[in-house]
């Protein structure tokens, strides 16, 4: 039972860092970059849900959407000021700026807010906890909210990407960015939907984060962020079910070894898994295999 | 004994053969030529030869060492030296460097002798400065030899490419469409270069090349691919009488 | 012929005295105005963290600029000095006389890095690109993690280890904590000064610069420009991307020893990926593969947030800012492209001022 209990809270954990992964894995596949400051986007659609939600007492749904509309054009807006101009640049000189993005981020909510760390109120707040086995398993309701969560959008997206005409233009784009181009897919468009798609899910990870580990600091996503993108990676980086399968898998493999191993280590161990399953399968668990043409 | 013998040779990228029974003996010191319609599998061929693919099946021994399979680097090291179709210089080093990469192996130190400066590295380093400019002469390119190499001209680059193949000693020298790109004087002057390399290295070459000019002017025995498999063999004038190949380049049947 | 290897070995050699002139004249200008107590307290103690992350940038270069590979894990191998290097002072520092117990210690601290830069880089270097920036990124993390759980200590009855707390090392009363988990070293003996660092940095400098302009060096650079191409010239990839990863990790390893011996606690969160990415911001802003650009960026940059200490909390956010815009300012291609119709623009500008002058 107690295992159990550890699966479920996993599997709601990897749900965050599958929704986050998303963000990574759209944006990795369709502009071939790594958007280092995803994980930042999410601290501020928290920040904003804390202030809406927790002190204004904004109908949570409400709070969750304004945090979405932002961080969605939060995330057009940083594509199109700081990375578009290097879109035909080295890949080490996108990710330095993304780099910047994130610092640049970081730095702006230390000064709005301090770096004082906030405690988040769960946006789920009052309803019940789900007791089974005669109340031998407890699972909190922000457990089954983020789990429900991420199966609805995982559902939704992949729907979108392949029926309908955005979502082509999405896949061709990731496919062969110039191929597309001279197809009449208007790539600038595609690539700012993505970063959109990518931002608002972010917001949604923000506030089902927060509320599952309600304490809430500029650097909040950071770490969520890079275990994210390690999720993204251990996938397969690209593939949205390999975001969904990383994401989950991470998330019970941190907090299984949490549980049973050590709380300190449970971070070396998640990276640890990362490592060997790259080294045996270069290209993650469901990714593509690219061929070098000789 | 024959210095390439390549018996039975095949590859397969998931289920499509693209190279299958392919033979081929080179003499030293002969010119070889390998031609076909596009995507024949010539360039598979030579994928095979240098270690790049690891052929599905069939031999390939060289001067009596079964070379199959082994690491692009080991088939280097034990004397097969290729250009590529597209141009693969080093960019960023200079001209000089570029052949100086090439004798990685034939002029060998430690890496502690090149950090601490001991006597060796400035007599092995002179060593290497001598003999890549006297190569770098062979292809008119000495004075370039402090240019990087993406500064080069693309003919210049195409020879600067064999040189650098001919650093590494090779008892054989694989051209992938040395002539493409170049003018009929850069091609002429091409043909009297490798021949000039043949009589002087005293290797063999097998290169690939459209130009039928080039291949007929300097090849001593032509194979032509079609599909994957050999469809003729034989010197020039034999090959350009042959229906099968004349069928195969216009596309009869 | 010979003229032409003259004229190149000069060039390369008046270049390299640029870069050791730099760092000596540094040194110097340091040491006049330190003697004229012309040096703030705070800018005194940026010395000894400059010259560690200068070594940290051009090692790093190696790996990033040379071997043209992504490393977001060189503060991991820092790290892994810094605790050896401080690990073996706090031991022979007590028996033995300085001049022994400090090469020992960096000894220690360069072999360990060294080591660990084998164990990582055997299984990743097959990797590249992104993936192996993040997998670089994992092992950084993964150091920083089990450091933080370690537990070390001896008493009377030998070495205690433990990676759960510090009791259940088992220690005896009268023995001593050497590393106490997350709390890391304390009561270090301060050791570092600003000259041993300028010493690590014109050696540091000096093997990567000779390394470069060598055999091995000249198949680094290859394998970065073609790696298919190098490959059929003969070099064996893996070992010489092994053996850029692994010299640049013994003295990321070195320059952690100074830096763990320039204060009196270390703990392993200072080396966290942030710390990865600051070093890596210098060696691209820089110069990938240019040592002087690396050693210029990291001495600024370390200092700058100082220097805007005036600003205050806004010196982070200008940090940031100024780092996107230099990155598009310097790689956006359109940007170039417009640089470049400027400069013309300028100078056929002043061409024609000057004519017309000349008319007049």
């Amino acid at each position: 039972m107690q295992f159990l209990s550890y699966l479920i809270s996993g599997i709601s954990l990897g749900s965050v860092y599958a929704l986050i992964a998303l963000g990574y894995t759209m944006v990795y596949g369709i502009a071939k970059m790594l958007n280092f400051a995803h994980g930042d986007v999410i601290m501020i659609g928290s920040y904003l849900i804390f202030f809406t939600f927790g002190s204004f007492g904004w109908n949570p749904v409400l709070a969750i959407l304004l945090s979405m509309a932002v961080c969605t054009v939060l995330g057009v807006v940083i594509e199109a000021v700081a990375y578009r101009p290097l879109r035909e640049a080295p890949s080490l000189a996108v990710l330095i700026t993304a780099i910047g993005v994130s610092y640049l981020l970081q730095q702006v909510a230390q000064l709005m807010w301090t770096s004082n760390a906030k405690s988040f109120p769960s946006v789920v707040a009052g309803l019940a906890p789900i007791q089974l086995f005669g109340g031998q398993l407890t699972i909190s309701v922000e457990t089954v909210v983020t789990i429900l969560a991420c199966l609805v959008i995982m559902a939704a997206l992949t729907l979108f990407v392949n029926h309908t005409t955005p979502g082509h233009a999405m896949l061709a784009v990731s496919e062969d960015r110039g191929a597309a181009q001279l197809m009449g897919v208007n790539v600038n468009a595609t690539i700012s939907l993505t970063f959109a798609i990518g931002s608002a899910l972010a917001a949604v990870a923000g506030a089902l984060l927060c509320s599952t580990y309600p304490t809430l600091s500029p650097t909040t996503g950071a770490m969520p962020g890079i275990k994210a993108f390690v999720a993204a990676v251990f996938g397969g980086i690209g593939s949205i079910p390999g975001a969904f399968v990383g994401g989950i898998l991470l998330g019970i493999i941190e907090n299984l070894s949490k549980a049973y191993i050590s709380t300190q280590l449970s971070d070396a161990i998640v990276f640890l898994v990362l490592i060997v399953v790259l080294v045996v399968k270069p290209t993650g668990l469901l990714g593509k295999k690219v061929n070098v043409k000789v | 004994m024959a210095l390439l013998e390549v018996s039975n040779l095949g590859i397969a990228f998931g289920g499509l053969q693209a190279v299958a029974q392919f033979d081929l003996t080179i003499e030293k010191g002969h010119l070889y030529g390998l031609i076909g319609p596009n995507g024949a599998g010539k360039t598979t061929v030579f994928n095979m030869l240098t270690g790049m693919y690891r052929p599905t099946e069939g031999n390939i021994v060289l001067d009596g060492k079964d070379i199959t399979g082994k690491s692009p680097e080991l088939i280097n090291k034990a004397g097969i030296a290729r250009t590529f179709q597209n141009i693969r210089l080093f960019n960023e080093m200079t001209v000089l460097d570029n052949v100086k990469v090439g004798m990685h192996n034939q002029v060998p130190y430690g890496m502690w002798t090149g950090i601490l400066r001991l006597p060796a590295y400035w007599e092995k380093e002179h060593e290497m400065d001598r003999q890549a400019h006297k190569l770098l002469k062979i292809f008119d390119l000495d004075g370039e030899a402090e240019l990087k190499a993406s500064q080069l001209p693309y003919g210049k680059q195409r020879k600067l490419e064999i040189a650098r193949a001919l650093a590494t000693n090779p008892k054989l020298l694989l051209l992938d469409e040395p002539a493409a790109g170049m003018n009929p004087n850069e091609t002429a002057e091409l043909m009297q270069t490798v021949r000039q390399v043949r009589d002087q290295f005293g290797i063999a070459v097998l290169l690939i090349e459209h130009d039928m000019n080039f291949v007929m002017g300097i090849c001593e025995e032509i194979t032509v691919l079609d599909y994957g498999r050999v469809i003729a063999r034989g010197d020039g004038k034999a090959i350009r009488n042959n229906p099968k190949v004349i069928a195969a380049y216009l596309g009869g049947d | 012929m010979a003229f032409s290897r003259l004229k190149t070995m000069r060039k390369t050699t008046r270049s390299n005295i640029v870069t050791f002139g730099i760092v000596i004249l540094f040194y110097l200008v340091v040491q006049l105005l330190s003697a004229g107590g012309l040096l703030s307290n705070s800018f005194e103690g940026q010395l000894i963290p400059i010259c560690a992350y200068v070594v940290m940038a051009v090692s790093l270069n190696l790996t990033v600029g040379f071997l043209g590979e992504l490393s977001l894990g060189h503060a991991g191998f820092m790290s892994v000095g810094a605790f050896a290097g401080v690990l073996v002072w706090t031991v022979a520092g007590k028996s033995l006389p300085v001049f022994a117990a400090l090469p020992l210690a960096f000894l220690a601290g360069g072999v360990a890095a060294g080591l660990f830069g084998v164990i990582v880089g055997v299984p990743v270097l097959r990797l590249s690109g992104d993936y192996l920036a993040i997998v670089t990124l994992a092992f950084g993390e993964i150091i920083k993690n089990i450091i933080n759980a370690c537990y070390l200590g001896y008493d009377s009855t030998g070495l205690h280890f433990s990676l759960q707390d510090q009791s259940s090392m088992g220690l005896d009363p009268d023995g001593t904590v050497l590393i106490n988990g997350a709390m890391g070293i304390t009561r270090i003996q301060r050791v570092s000064n600003f000259t041993i660092g300028i010493l690590l940095v014109l050696a540091t400098v000096a093997v990567v610069l000779n390394l470069i302009r060598s055999r091995t060096g000249r198949a680094i650079t290859a394998i970065r420009d073609n790696e298919i191409a190098a490959q059929s010239a003969g070099i064996n990839l893996t070992r010489y991307k092994l053996t850029a990863f692994v010299v640049s990790a013994v003295f990321a390893g070195l320059a952690g020893v100074l830096y763990g011996l320039n204060f009196s606690s270390l703990t392993a969160s200072r080396f966290d990926y942030n710390t990865s990415i600051q070093i890596l911001v210098f060696v691209v802003l820089g110069g990938m593969g240019s040592v002087r650009g690396s050693i210029i960026a990291a001495a600024l940059l370390t200092v700058l947030p100082e220097m805007l200490r005036g600003l205050n909390d806004y010196r982070m956010l200008i940090y940031a800012i100024v780092l996107i815009a230099m990155m598009i300012f310097n790689q956006s291609p359109q940007i170039a492209a417009w640089r470049k119709r400027l400069v013309e623009k300028v100078r056929t500008g002043l061409g024609k001022s000057k004519k017309t002058k000349e008319v007049a």
